[in-house]
């Protein structure tokens, strides 16, 4: 009973109901669309472990990440159980794939979970597994390939035989899965590593998972504004109904229970579409991050959604938890409400001079937490927390410093209209606080992270053009081939410039350690940060090493200070070299230094210098005979950065547009709530002789006005969002750092936006007040209220 | 001098059975100086005959003469030109603007009209007992305050025309007889054209004319 | 274990895929098969016959510590061929597999392994002679001029036991059925089968509980062939006995919609007799719990011809070979007529 004479109150204000629902179910969406992602791709990376590792199976390699096959065979007649693998980059069909070559007898078992009710003696005889996607993106090509979701996206499994002849790798390995107990003491040469290649990903793709999530924790709570306005509306404007209800014996608790139970609806309704709704977005914005993650980490995210029952519980659990959130001042209220409370609509937000101040010092608490954290704080988390620290004290600000604004224009207007106009803006703040809140929010997140992408591309452009500056790279197929591939382009090319690179640990962390033999190339083009005086002379003179930026801020290593490189000891650091893109430490020494350290170590590739690529590379083809594939021009070469550098970003793009949309309808949710006690402020007006014409074109440019002054506001906090997340969140979760850049045109597209959503907001009200004519109006004179 | 002049109005509202006739040839002059209470049953359309008036509303047919102008025949704009200068509405609910003090209140119709003479406004306020008051807001009055602010804001604008709705409906005996014999005193001072709506026998006692509406008609 | 079950089948190559085609030499997936009539040559058939489907290296040692205490041990390479011949690398169509099982009265252990041919991780060399797979190995250890089987060393480990043991033929091959061309069928299914029967043996077994010096008898049988079963046959069951008094008997029988019999009857000089279908029959005695099924692990053996009557008893019924491909495999006891040690092989329960 009690519940139908509430829920009645929504048949009469469906358009509030709707943006209560629509704001619970948006929050929902997003936030478990999010979620949806992050789970997908995890569940990817152990899908990835499993396939070349069970239960963390470890490891056996050696640093130049090649062995011959012998020395799996003697190792094997020695007794240990062990089983090769052969992995290595090969472009199938249309596409780059890695290519994974097992020994299915050898390899433990459960590891090749593709071949299950596999042709092993087709898999031998030259066959291979790929996902289904991996299978789509190759098209056709040479091996007799099977599509299995066992395979992690980008990798396709065959035979060892098969990767050794389309790597060009015959009797050679990469590694060793180890399938017994591991050896003591190790066999010479061999490092024994936990191959735990998704606790690895997980680890490099933490930052980019954290960053969803609080993309996803701030949509959320941007669609609770929404919730919260609503919620709040409905409760003062019931409040006379709470009113008749109670004195007609209905007790306080049966009515508390029964709104609770009504909030309880709403968020399983609200909940179950959110639930939907974030699927959808999750399966669309899927194939973005899995291409995002692979081009970035290599992680292999397949770009199909599966559905897990765990996420949906745990979306509507968030639901709910919005729900009480949003509706549990209301609830809170409602118990403390008196039988005969006045059934004045006082509305909900108007004793606001003391919520005001509230916020302003909850801000300023906020912000003091922030700039603490700013001090003294370390390690992601730390970052996020900053930030968020930061955002809310802004938000919390943001209704104040608008309100100074209006005082301010009021003080300078003299025609009664436009006193008017400012007096009644200031006085309507309250009620749209949140909504402003919000938006200042979704646009502080654009402006900061639109920021830091565009700073970053900057950068990154200009880092790309010092770094390739090599006019071809080619790979060779084996180290017989890079020698003669060597002597063949000297006489023909300005300079050869070989790669070699060691697998190693520097200062705790995994890298490698490259070899640079001493050449114009390296000393005219490759940027520094930092640098000791001379290093590009006193490296060549094998006094120290460069190392890359990553390393230098993990651990705290600058020029002057020393690293330790696996079989040299400490060794001065000369420089230190911006490496954007790759999230590995590295250090890189002199070539004879290398050799001699490490000798033996295969030539990975060749970047060649000449004035004529076409010449060249016509000579590799036609008279070395090496495969197009082996080479790569530069142009190629930038071109593959750029696409991936763009695609990373791709997904923070749409979520931006995605957490402004929600602050748009947070507004007009609010704006069309708030429609209705309009009429009673804008009533003596039109009875004084202002037309509807004129009050609707003036609520449109409070909306517009509004709009503007929290975009001025967020303008500031946008940039010093930008700011932590160039010189702490990415320093963190990558290991650079950027200079921050400004991009006004950038800015003005977002104003432009922002005035936008805020018109469409407005417009559909301010149109409603126009097309209504008088009737509404009159209701008003005759209501009594 | 006739100031206010209705001539045979019409008005009938849309209804699930059909139109409902309101008003049925209403016809009514009021002079300058004179005050005239129009009584008459809960619906028998007092209020829309006001509205129709203040040319809040449009009558189906008829002419309404405001200071010899017909607002029915006038568009939109030209209505809200005639109401900010030529009429001065009160109503039971006060209906003042929130969000400006008294002070502001007073003179908003006067200098939305461009007739803003502020002495006369700084007079008004004496004469309603609001002078220590014009710096408050609407929400910190009591309600007979209110309403003098809502009675010196239609008079600022010296309307030839006061339409007043129950202007006492809200407010207690004592505090009702006072507010209503201050604007009986004002409006004729001015030599406005007085028409109020109401309910009470004894306050239609004291205006120079009653008119009773029934079934649509004037009696 | 879906790649090994694989395997299962390859190594059990069902005797469909392989009807002979008889006179030709070879079956429809070009693979050998064997011709009655031709001599077998060594030391060249101790080595691999890569034409052939399926092959196998298989020695089992009835073994007693020094208290008295039965110990049994098997070591076992198999070569299976996805195709007839050999390659280099990882192109060879050669499987290995390595079992080794290691029996107490109380405990049975067993290993396995598993290698592709061509790469060196396991195979059979001819001379010297050894076979191998990873670190297990059957090596000659006979002396220059000797017959490479007179003399062997074998090793295998397992996750919790090893054993090393020396063997020394004290007499010379045997070769079963036809000189060597041992039918498996009425329809005429046959293998190339030959043994070394008469090995004394000396060495160590290590076990959980420390290293046991073990002596005994040892038998080594070769066996290679194309279409090993008849496609109603379901499993065998398979005798090696050393009788007390130097007599050797090697009996089998094939179930199926008819069983089949054979067997060879040696004396302690080496020489064979071979015994045709329904000479010796084979009855269950007695089963037991094993793995989950019903195994007859006690055996009455008639050879009514000759007055033979054993009775066999295992040393421990539970000698289980849990693998990939699982079968009983353990020594045994037998009394009756004679009296003697054997081992005894069940597949397909």
């Amino acid at each position: 009973m009690t519940l139908a004479a509430l829920l009645s109150h929504w048949a009469r204000n469906k358009m509030q109901l709707a943006m209560l629902l629509a704001g619970l179910t948006l929050a929902t969406a997003l936030w478990s669309g999010v979620q949806a992602l992050n789970a997908q791709a995890r569940g990817a990376y152990a899908t990835a472990a499993a396939l070349v590792s069970e239960d963390g199976a470890a490891r056996l390699d050696t640093p130049s990440g090649q062995m011959p096959q012998s020395r799996f065979v003697a190792l094997r007649r020695s007794g240990l159980m062990v089983s090769p693998v052969v992995e290595g980059r090969v472009v199938l069909g249309d596409t780059r794939v890695t290519l994974l070559g097992i020994e299915p007898l050898t390899a433990p078992p459960g590891t090749a979970a593709a071949l299950a009710d596999g042709d092993l003696q087709g898999f031998v005889a030259g066959g291979g597994f790929a996902h289904p996607e991996t299978l789509a993106e190759i098209g056709p090509s040479d091996l007799a390939l099977t599509p299995s979701q066992a395979v992690p996206v980008g990798v396709v499994l065959v035979d060892i035989g098969t990767a050794q002849t389309q790597l060009g790798m015959a009797g050679q390995i990469s590694h060793l899965m180890l399938t017994g107990p591991a050896p003591r003491p190790l066999p010479e040469g061999l490092r024994l590593s936990q191959a735990d290649a998704g606790a690895e990903l997980d680890g490099l793709t933490d930052s980019f998972h954290l960053n969803l999530t609080a993309f996803g924790a701030l949509a959320f709570a941007v669609g609770l504004f929404i919730v919260h306005s609503a919620v709040g509306l409905a409760f003062e404007q019931r409040r006379g109904l709470f009113r008749t209800l109670r004195s007609l014996g209905v007790s306080l608790r049966a009515l508390t229970f029964a709104l609770a139970l009504e909030l309880a609806l709403m968020a399983l309704i609200a909940g179950l579409a959110g639930l939907a709704l974030g699927y959808v977005m999750a399966a669309a914005l899927l194939p973005d991050v899995a291409a995002t993650l692979r081009g970035l980490y290599g992680a292999p995210v397949p770009g199909s959604l599966q559905f897990s029952p765990v996420w949906a519980l745990a979306g509507l659990a968030m639901a709910f938890a919005g729900a009480v959130l949003a509706g549990g001042q209301a609830l809170w209220r409602l118990w403390h409400m008196p039988v005969l409370a006045p059934a004045q609509p006082r509305a909900w937000a108007i004793a606001s001079g003391r919520a005001m101040r509230w916020q302003v010092m909850g801000a300023l608490g906020l912000g003091v937490v922030a700039v603490v954290l700013a001090f003294t704080g370390s390690g992601l988390f730390a970052g996020f927390a900053l930030l968020a620290a930061a955002l809310l004290a802004a938000a919390l600000l943001t209704p104040a410093v608008l309100a100074l604004c209006l005082q301010g224009a009021a003080r300078f207007a003299r025609a009664p209209v436009v006193q008017w106009f400012w007096a009644d803006s200031r006085q309507n703040l309250p009620r749209l606080s949140l909504a402003l809140m919000a938006l200042m929010l979704a646009l502080a997140a654009n402006i900061g992270v639109g920021t830091m992408v565009a700073s970053f591309r900057a950068t990154f452009i200009g880092w790309l053009d010092q770094r390739l500056v090599a006019e071809m790279t080619v790979t060779p197929r084996d180290a017989a081939q890079a020698v003669a591939l060597e002597s063949f382009l000297m006489p023909r090319t300005d300079a050869v410039l070989p790669l070699r690179r060691v697998d190693a640990t520097l200062a705790g962390q995994p890298g490698a350690v490259f070899a640079m033999r001493d050449h114009a190339t390296f000393r005219d083009n490759w940027p520094l940060i930092q640098a000791a005086p001379d290093p590009w002379d006193r490296l060549a003179a094998e006094q120290g090493a460069l190392i890359n930026e990553q390393l230098a801020r993990r651990a705290g290593l600058w020029p002057g200070d020393s690293v330790v490189l696996p079989g040299a000891g400490a060794v001065s650091v000369l420089g230190v070299y911006p490496d954007y893109g790759n999230p590995l430490a590295q250090a890189i020494i002199t070539e004879g230094w290398f050799d001699r350290l490490y000798p033996g170590t295969p030539t990975r590739q060749l970047a060649i210098r000449t004035d004529n690529p076409e010449a060249t590379r016509a000579a590799l083809l036609d008279e070395f005979g090496l495969s197009a594939q082996a080479i790569t021009d530069q142009a190629q070469a930038k071109a593959l950065s750029l696409a991936i550098f763009e695609r990373t970003f791709l997904i923070t793009g749409a979520l931006n547009v995605l957490t402004l949309s929600v602050a748009a309808l947070a507004l007009f949710a609010t704006l069309v709530t708030l429609s209705g006690l309009r009429l009673v402020q804008l009533a003596p007006l039109w009875a004084m002789g202002l037309t509807l014409r004129q009050l609707a074109r003036l609520e449109l440019a409070r909306a517009l006005v509004l709009a503007g002054l929290t975009m001025g506001l967020a303008l500031p906090v946008g940039l010093m969002l930008a700011q932590v997340l160039l010189a702490v969140i990415n320093v963190q979760a990558f290991g650079w750092r950027l200079p921050l850049q400004v991009f006004p045109a950038d800015w003005a597209r977002l104003a432009l936006w922002a005035g936008l959503a805020m018109f469409a907001a407005a417009a559909w009200p301010a149109w409603r007040l126009w097309r209504a004519g008088g009737g509404p109006l009159l209701r008003v004179f005759a209501y009594e209220r | 001098m006739t100031l206010l002049a209705l001539e045979d109005i019409h008005k009938s509202f849309a209804s699930a059975e059909g139109p409902v006739p309101v008003l049925q040839g209403v016809s009514l002059t009021v002079a300058g100086g004179e005050v005239v209470a129009l009584t008459g049953e809960s619906g028998s359309g007092k209020s829309t005959l006001l509205h129709i008036a203040a040319g809040l509303e449009a009558p189906d047919a008829g002419r309404v003469l405001v200071g010899g102008q017909d607002m029915a025949a006038l568009p939109d704009t030209g209505r809200a030109k005639l109401r900010r200068g030529t009429v001065g509405l009160v109503f039971q609910q006060f209906n003042l603007v929130p969000s400006l003090s008294v002070g502001a209140n007073l003179a908003f119709q006067a200098r939305l009209a461009g007739g803003h003479d502020a002495a006369f406004c700084t007079q008004l306020a004496a004469r309603l007992g609001l002078s220590d008051l014009v710096a408050r807001y609407p929400e910190q009055l009591s309600g007979g305050q209110q309403q003098r602010v809502a009675i010196g804001r239609a008079l600022a604008a010296r309307p030839k025309v006061l339409l007043a709705d129950e202007p006492t409906g809200n407010l207690d005996e004592a505090t009702g007889d006072a507010v209503f014999a201050l604007m009986l005193e004002l409006a004729r001072a001015q030599g406005a054209a007085l028409l109020l709506v109401t309910h009470s026998a004894r306050l239609a006692g004291r205006c120079d004319r009653v008119v009773h509406l029934r079934a649509g008609r004037l009696a | 274990m879906n790649v090994k079950a694989l395997l299962v089948l390859l190594l059990l190559a069902p005797p469909a895929l392989a009807q002979g085609f008889a006179g030709l030499g070879t079956d429809a997936e070009g693979f050998a098969i064997p011709e009655r009539g031709r001599a077998l040559d060594f030391p060249r058939d101790h080595g691999a016959h890569p034409d052939y489907r399926i092959e196998w290296w298989y020695l089992t040692a009835t073994l007693q510590g020094a208290d008295g205490r039965d110990y049994g041990a098997q070591w076992t390479l198999f070569r299976s061929a996805v195709a007839p011949g050999e390659a280099d690398g990882w192109d060879s169509p050669q499987v290995w597999m390595g079992h080794a099982g290691l029996t107490t009265p109380e405990q049975h252990f067993s290993a396995e392994r598993f290698a592709r041919g061509g790469i060196g991780q396991a195979g059979v060399q001819v001379d010297p002679f050894t076979a191998w797979i990873d670190d297990w190995h059957m090596t000659s250890t006979a002396r220059a001029g000797a017959d490479a089987y007179s003399a062997l060393h074998i090793a295998a480990t397992g996750p919790n036991f090893s054993y090393d043991l020396n063997m020394r033929a004290e007499g010379p091959l045997v070769l079963h059925g036809d000189n060597g061309y041992s039918v498996k069928s009425a329809a005429g299914q046959a293998s190339y089968y030959y043994s070394q029967p008469f090995y004394t043996v000396e060495g160590t077994l290590n076990l959980p509980d420390g290293p046991v010096a073990v002596t005994g008898q040892a038998w080594l049988d070769r066996e290679w062939s194309s279409q090993p079963l008849a496609s109603d046959q379901t499993g065998w069951d398979w005798f090696s006995i050393v009788l007390q008094d130097g007599h050797r008997l090697m009996g089998f029988q094939l179930r199926g919609d008819q069983t089949f019999t054979a067997g060879t009857w040696i004396t302690p000089q080496g020489e064979a007799t071979a015994l045709p279908d329904g000479a010796l029959s084979f009855t269950p005695q007695g089963t037991a719990q094993v793995a989950g099924r019903d195994v007859p692990v006690r055996w009455r053996i008639d050879w009514p011809e000759q007055g033979l009557a054993l009775q066999t008893e295992p040393i421990n019924p539970q000698a289980w070979m849990d693998l990939t491909v699982s079968y009983w495999e353990g020594p045994i006891r037998v009394t009756g007529s004679h009296d003697g040690r054997g081992y005894l092989e069940m597949t397909g329960y």
